[in-house]
C-alpha cells in the first residue's frame, strides 16, 4: 500500500521514536505536556474520523463533536457513581461507538439530500442539540447531572490493569499519563489503519467520486445515499471511540466539552493538515494541539519579559493568533500544510499539460 | 428461454415541462439492439433532457419508458445504471481530481460488491477484485486510446482524451445502452474520424449506441437510424439518408446548415 520495502527501516526507527515520545517530553517538557499528548492523541482520532466525511466524501460536518459527546456520555452513564453501574471498558466502548454510529445514521438519513451549505447548517444544528440535550437532561429525571456534568467515572482498566495508576515495569516508573500515552496510541495507529483501507478501497473511490461530482457518481451506479450514510456512520463510529477514551481518561464530562468551538477546531485540523490526507490530519491535529497550549504557557512570561506586565491576556492572544493562523494558511497553503499528492499536483498543473490542452482547444477552434 | 425482444429501449408518450415549458412532450421512440441510433436536433431541442430522462436524473411527467424489457416510470440514477444504461455528458462530468485510472474503477463500482468487512481485512475475495477492477481499468483506457499513464489526473489530459476517458468510465460499468451526449464536440477532424471508429468497435462487441450529435457528416456515416428532436417533439425518424431529405427536418435543422 503505502509503505514499500525500501522504508522499513525507516518505519522502525519511526515506531521505536513514538514509544519512547512520552519519555522524552516528560523529561524536557514535563509531566504536563506528556498530558497534553495524551489529548492529541485523542483529536487525531476524532480529526481522522472527520476526515472521512469532509475529506473523502466531501461532507460538510459542522457538528461532528456530538459523536464523541455520545461516546463520552455512554461511558459516563454506564460506569461512574451516577447509575452505580461499572460496566467494563470492552463492553462500554464498543457500545458508545455503536451509538455514535447510530446517531451517525440517524442524523444523516434525513439529511444527506442537503448539499454544501446547507448540511452544514443542518449539522451545526445537530451538534448543539446534542450538547443542548446533555445540558437539560437532568429533569425531571436526573439522567446526566445538567450542566454540572458527570464526575468520578470509572478510570480506564482492562482486565485488572489500571491504566490510571503507576505501574514499574522493567525498573521504569510509567505513570497514568504514560500509559495513557500508548493505550491512545494505539487506537490511534487503529484508526490509521482503517483510515488507510478505506481509501484505498472500492468503498473509498466511491467516497471520492461523490466528493468530485455527485451527478455523475450516481450516474455509474454509486448509490450515493448509501455510500455517504456509510461516510457519516465510519466518521461517527471513530467519534464515538474516542468520546469513550476521553470520558475514562478526563474522569469527568460535562456539555461545555462538546460545544461549537470544538467541532470547529477538529475542521480546522482537517483542513489545516490537509484534507483527504491522512499524515496531513495528523499533522493538523498535532499542531492545534501543541501550538495553542505552547502559546498559553508562553505568552504570558514573555510579556513579562518583554513589557514588564501583562499586556493582552494569554488567553484572548490565544484565539487571535489561532485565527491568524488559519488566514495564512489558506493563503498561501489553500490546500492544507501536507495536502495529499493528488490535492499538490492539483495546485501545481502539469505546465506541458496545460500546453498541450491549450493547443488542442485551439485546433478544435479552427 | 425466451428471445430476448429486439427492442431495446422503448419510449412512449413521454413528457418532461420545466414549468411553462415542454422540453419534451408525447415522444415516442424505440432502439433496437445493436444499432447506433442517431438523436439530433436544433440546440434547446431537448435531446439532453431525454438523456436525463432515461438515466433517471429527471423523473419524467407522463408516459413510460421501458429498458430490455422492464418498465421504469420513476427509478433512481443507480438503478438504470445497474440495469445497463450508462451515459457521457454533453459538458465533461469527470471525477477531476482523481485519476484517470481511478476514474475508469469507479466505473466499475456497479459490478463488484466487496464492502468495509473487505476493504479492511483485504480478504482473498477483495484482493482478487481488486486486481480484476484495475486489470480490466487498464484495458479500457488503452481500448478507448488514452496512452497516458494511467495515474494522470484527470483535469490534466487533454479535452480529447477527457472525452475519450468518459466513454471508458461509461463502458466499464458493462452498459447494454452506451448514451453519448455530443462526444466529439470541440474536436478536430483526425480525433473525430478516430472517435467514430471507436464507436463502431464499440457497437461490434454488442454494445447499442445512442448518440446525441451535431456533427451532420458523423450521424450521416454511422448511425443505422436517426431520430429528429425540434422543440421537444420528434418531427421525424428513419435512414439518415431519409431524415436528411425530409422537408420538417430540412425546415427546423439541416435548413439552417445546408
Ligand atoms: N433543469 C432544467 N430546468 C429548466 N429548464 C431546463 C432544464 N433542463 C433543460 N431545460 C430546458 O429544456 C430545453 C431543452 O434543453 P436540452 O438541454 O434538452 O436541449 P438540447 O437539445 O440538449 O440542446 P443542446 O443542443 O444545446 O445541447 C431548453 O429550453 C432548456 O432550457
Ligand atoms: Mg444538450
Amino acid at each position: 500500500m503505502k509503505f514499500n520495502h525500501q522504508s522499513k527501516p525507516m518505519l522502525a526507527a519511526f515506531a521505536a521514536a513514538l514509544l519512547v515520545l512520552p519519555f522524552i517530553i516528560d523529561s524536557l517538557l514535563g509531566h504536563g505536556w506528556v498530558r497534553i499528548a495524551d489529548f492529541a492523541l485523542l483529536y487525531i482520532m476524532l480529526a481522522l474520523g472527520l476526515n472521512i466525511v469532509v475529506g473523502y466524501a466531501g461532507l460538510l460536518d459542522l457538528g461532528y463533536i456530538a459523536f464523541f459527546a455520545v461516546g463520552a456520555y455512554t461511558y459516563a452513564l454506564l460506569g461512574s457513581p451516577q447509575f452505580g453501574l461499572h460496566w467494563p471498558i470492552w463492553a462500554v466502548l464498543p457500545l458508545g461507538a455503536l451509538l455514535a454510529c447510530f446517531f451517525g445514521v440517524l442524523l444523516g438519513a434525513p439529511t444527506l439530500r442537503l448539499r454544501g451549505d446547507y448540511l452544514a447548517i443542518v449539522t451545526l444544528g445537530f451538534g448543539e442539540i446534542i450538547r443542548i440535550f446533555m445540558n437539560n437532561l437532568n429533569a425531571p429525571v436526573n439522567i446526566t447531572n445538567g450542566p454540572q456534568g458527570i464526575s468520578s467515572i470509572d478510570p480506564l482498566s482492562m482486565g485488572g490493569f489500571s491504566f490510571s495508576k503507576t505501574h514499574e515495569l522493567f525498573g521504569v516508573d510509567f505513570t497514568a499519563v504514560h500509559l495513557h500515552y500508548y493505550l491512545f496510541l494505539g487506537f490511534t495507529l487503529l484508526v490509521i489503519f482503517v483510515s488507510l483501507r478505506l481509501q484505498h478501497s472500492r468503498i473509498g473511490r466511491a467516497w471520492m467520486a461523490i466528493r468530485e461530482d455527485e451527478v455523475a457518481a450516481n450516474a455509474m451506479g454509486i448509490n450515493t445515499r448509501n455510500i455517504k450514510l456509510l461516510a457519516f456512520a465510519m466518521g461517527a463510529t471513530f467519534g464515538g471511540i474516542s468520546g469513550g477514551l476521553f470520558a475514562g481518561f478526563q474522569g469527568f464530562v460535562s456539555p461545555e466539552s462538546f460545544s461549537l468551538m470544538e467541532s470547529v477546531m477538529i475542521l480546522c485540523m482537517v483542513v489545516l493538515g490537509g484534507m483527504g490526507n491522512i499524515a496531513g490530519v495528523v499533522l493538523g491535529g498535532v499542531l492545534l494541539v501543541i501550538l495553542p497550549e505552547a502559546f498559553r504557557h508562553g505568552a504570558g512570561p514573555l510579556q513579562q519579559a518583554l513589557f514588564g506586565k501583562i499586556v493582552v491576556d494569554p488567553e484572548s492572544l490565544r484565539m487571535l493568533m489561532f485565527g491568524l493562523a488559519l488566514i495564512l494558511v489558506m493563503l498561501w497553503r489553500p490546500a492544507g500544510l501536507w495536502p495529499s499528492t493528488q490535492r499538490r499536483r492539483e495546485l501545481m498543473p502539469d505546465e506541458t499539460v496545460a500546453q498541450q490542452e491549450q493547443d488542442t482547444v485551439y485546433d478544435a477552434a479552427k | 428461454m425466451t428471445q430476448p425482444s429486439e427492442t431495446l429501449l422503448e419510449l412512449s408518450g413521454v413528457c418532461k415541462h420545466f414549468g411553462g415549458l415542454a422540453a419534451l412532450s408525447a415522444v415516442s421512440l424505440h432502439i433496437k439492439r445493436g444499432e447506433i441510433y442517431g438523436l439530433i436536433g436544433p440546440n434547446g431541442a431537448g435531446k439532453t433532457t431525454l438523456f436525463n430522462v432515461i438515466t433517471g436524473l429527471y423523473q419524467l411527467d407522463e408516459g413510460t419508458f421501458s429498458f430490455d424489457a422492464n418498465s421504469y416510470a420513476c427509478c433512481k440514477p443507480h438503478l438504470l445504471a445497474q440495469a445497463g444504461i450508462a451515459r457521457t455528458f454533453q459538458n465533461i462530468r469527470l471525477f477531476a481530481n482523481m485519476t484517470a485510472l481511478e476514474n475508469v474503477m469507479v466505473g466499475r463500482h456497479v459490478r463488484t460488491h466487496s464492502g468495509i468487512w473487505g476493504a479492511l481485512t483485504h480478504n482473498r475475495a477483495t484482493c482478487a477484485e481488486e486486481r480484476a477492477i484495475a486489470g480490466r481499468a487498464h484495458e479500457l483506457l488503452r481500448y478507448v486510446g488514452i496512452h497516458r499513464p494511467s495515474n494522470t489526473l484527470a483535469k490534466n489530459l487533454s479535452y480529447g482524451e477527457q472525452r475519450r476517458l468518459e466513454i471508458a468510465r461509461a463502458l466499464a460499468t458493462e452498459p447494454k445502452l452506451l448514451a453519448l451526449d455530443e462526444p466529439v464536440a470541440g474536436m478536430n477532424a483526425t480525433e473525430t474520424e478516430s472517435l467514430k471508429a471507436l464507436l463502431q468497435s464499440i457497437r461490434n462487441d454488442g454494445v447499442t449506441v445512442l448518440l446525441i450529435e451535431h456533427d451532420v457528416k458523423l450521424i450521416m456515416g454511422l448511425c443505422d437510424r436517426v431520430a429528429v428532436l425540434d422543440y421537444g417533439k420528434k418531427i421525424a425518424e428513419g435512414k439518415p439518408e431519409d431524415v436528411r431529405r425530409d422537408p420538417a427536418v430540412i425546415a427546423a435543422y439541416l435548413g439552417g446548415e445546408a
